[in-house]
């Protein structure tokens, strides 16, 4: 039987002007066309297709920084749309994102121990010391020892490092989801094997749910539970990620695993 | 095969010194693919730069060293010199075609500077439709502007307006990067038919271990500077002997297998300006020995750079870390 879902997006759509000007009639872009979506504590959900498939768009109705033109996301059964003051305040805490380039969502004058500190004290409300004392064990946990890089500035970090300060700051609300946003796509590949592992860790420790959107299907394979495929804004397929990825229904997901085939990998695992 | 491009023993710096690209020698012969691999900070785009003349910054120089294309030394060119060779002699395609274009005029326009910046404009308009077809794209494209077209017709613009002068050698780097998977396939096959119509020699520089395999004859891994591995690409796919190039193998991720452990290399590459004595690798290798390893840099010798290339063990370099 299913968990109660943590998360969840029902029957969503969501559409933007595309051109016209102020006489002209609008052309509407169905970014996302009717999408339902559930995400149960714990599990990881993979949003996969091409740029303009939709899922980030998706990603962004999940988080709340976009409302949806018709459908509703409800987090822990209550409508989005309807949370005000303490209520919106816990949805904003318990649901983080981790974006691609976290350097660009970093404030380049700030130290990243302030960085994480920030959510601390704001989110949970702690005093300026025991924010410093938590977000230097949230550093040390994701693998940057806090004596080192505390004081520094984001600029000094390596990509890698910089998804980690990320990563940190999102588990620095004590989230249960995590929204994660092609995280580690503009890695080295040693490098993102490592943001992976460590984003696994963090789950298993904390029993964190992810919303994890991609566009490689290796990624999902290693890290997901569940994947949603996504093409023109609509799900073309959707399910356990061995089963899918096993035996692909949907002809667009054969051809993005026909065009992603890794055939060195498969040959380095032999 | 006559090589077109032969960089032998290449060396790029800083003004203060840093080495960035440090005794660097590659072939790349006409009607050949050659792929350079290398995760960032190896050096991989700085080798590229170099032959091609455009370093990012002023500070950087070519420090040692002979790039030479069907037998002339380019590192010895003045300004004026390369200008006639850049664009004309060598083609370039970079990652982001969408900086590489002017979102103000129509795309045909663009692939017609690339002639008229070598003194032919006559006949450029049917040139131009020529080229744009030999690329693969529909009749019309000419006319229109940058943000009409997606990712991969971009590239395939700057792959038309590259190719004008019908070059000898055509570098790219990270040409698919930034585009679909999808779109990264029908890239990858044009490139492999202008090699094979035009005999094009074509230098490809990739983070991509797919991408080096999928396409080319012949490959070489970089590190930190320096070429660590070289080798024919299946065979080298097929039993790598650097610890590196097997750790960065171990590393990918296929759609096919779920990994039980998601191996990586431990430590992060060594920054330019502070190279770690001995082999560049060993800090990070799991086989390395205090003598010779971190005591005296390895040669390049049998296509790999490694002290202990020759043992058994390191064909299996990670086996007990879990790849």
């Amino acid at each position: 039987m299913a968990p109660e879902p943590l998360l969840r997006a029902d029957n969503v759509s969501r559409q933007f002007p595309q051109r016209g000007g102020m006489f002209a009639r609008r052309a509407w872009l169905r970014a996302v066309n009717g999408v339902s979506l559930s995400v149960a504590p714990g599990e990881t959900v993979a949003i996969v297709g091409e740029s303009g498939s939709g899922k980030s768009t998706l990603g962004r109705m999940l988080l709340g920084l976009l409302a949806p033109s018709s459908g509703s996301v409800s987090f822990r059964g209550e409508a989005l749309g309807g949370l005000r003051g303490a209520a919106w305040r816990r949805f904003r805490r318990e649901v983080q994102v981790v974006f691609q380039d976290t350097g660009a969502s970093l404030n380049p004058r700030r130290s990243i121990g302030d960085s994480v500190a920030v959510p601390l004290r704001w989110n949970l409300g702690l005093g300026r010391a025991e924010a410093t004392r938590r977000a230097a064990a949230l550093l040390d946990q994701v693998g940057l020892p806090a004596g080192q890089f505390l004081g520094r500035l984001p600029h000094t970090l390596s990509g890698g490092q910089r998804q980690r300060v990320g990563i940190a700051r999102a588990l620095a609300s004590d989230p249960s989801v995590v929204v994660a946003d092609e995280p580690v796509s503009a890695l080295d590949v040693s490098v993102r094997a490592q943001v992976l592992r460590l984003m696994r860790q963090s789950q298993a420790q904390r029993g964190l749910a992810y919303v994890f959107i991609t566009h490689d299907l290796g990624v999902v394979r290693a890290i997901a539970d569940r994947v949603v495929v996504m093409r023109g804004g609509k799900v073309v397929e959707a399910g356990s990620v061995d089963a899918v990825l096993a035996n692909p229904q949907h002809e667009y997901t054969r051809a993005l695993l026909a065009a992603s085939g890794a055939p060195v990998a498969e040959a380095s695992r032999r | 095969m006559s090589a077109v491009l032969q960089v032998r023993g290449l060396s790029v710096a800083l003004a203060n010194g840093t080495r960035l690209v440090d005794d660097v020698s590659l072939d790349v012969g006409a009607g050949e693919i050659v792929g350079l691999v290398g995760e960032s900070g190896s050096g991989k785009s700085m080798t590229a730069y170099a032959a091609l003349g455009l370093f990012p910054t002023p500070h950087a120089r070519i420090a040692g060293g002979a790039i030479l294309l069907d037998g002339r030394d380019l590192a010895r060119l003045t300004p004026a010199e390369w200008r006639e060779v850049r664009g004309a002699r060598i083609g370039m395609v970079f990652q982001d075609p969408s900086s590489f274009l002017d979102p103000l005029l129509p795309v045909g326009r663009q692939v017609a500077e690339a002639l008229a910046a070598h003194g032919e404009s006559r006949g450029a308009q049917a040139r131009v439709a020529a080229l744009l077809a030999q690329v693969e794209l529909p009749d019309g494209v000419a006319a229109r502007y940058p943000h009409e077209l997606s990712g991969g017709q971009k590239q395939r613009v700057l792959i038309a307006a590259a190719l004008a002068m019908r070059p000898r050698l055509l570098i790219a780097d990270e040409p698919t990067t930034a585009l679909d998977v999808s779109v990264q396939a029908g890239i990858l096959t044009l490139l492999q038919r202008l090699r094979d119509e035009m005999g094009l020699a074509v230098l490809l520089i990739t983070h991509d271990l797919g991408v080096i395999e999928r396409t080319c004859a012949r490959v070489y891994v970089m590190y930190a500077g320096q070429i660590v591995e070289s080798g024919n690409t299946a065979a080298l796919f097929a039993a790598p002997r650097h610890p590196y190039t097997q750790g960065l193998m171990a590393s990918l991720l296929s759609p096919a297998v779920r990994p039980t452990t998601l191996f990586s290399i431990p430590g992060t590459v060594p920054p330019a300006a502070d190279m770690p004595a001995g082999c560049r690798f060993h800090p990070r290798c799991p086989l390395a020995l205090p003598d010779p390893c971190a005591a005296r840099p390895p040669e390049l010798t049998g296509e790999v750079r490694c002290w202990r290339a020759e043992e058994p063990a390191t064909a299996k370099a990670w086996a007990a870390h879990g790849a």
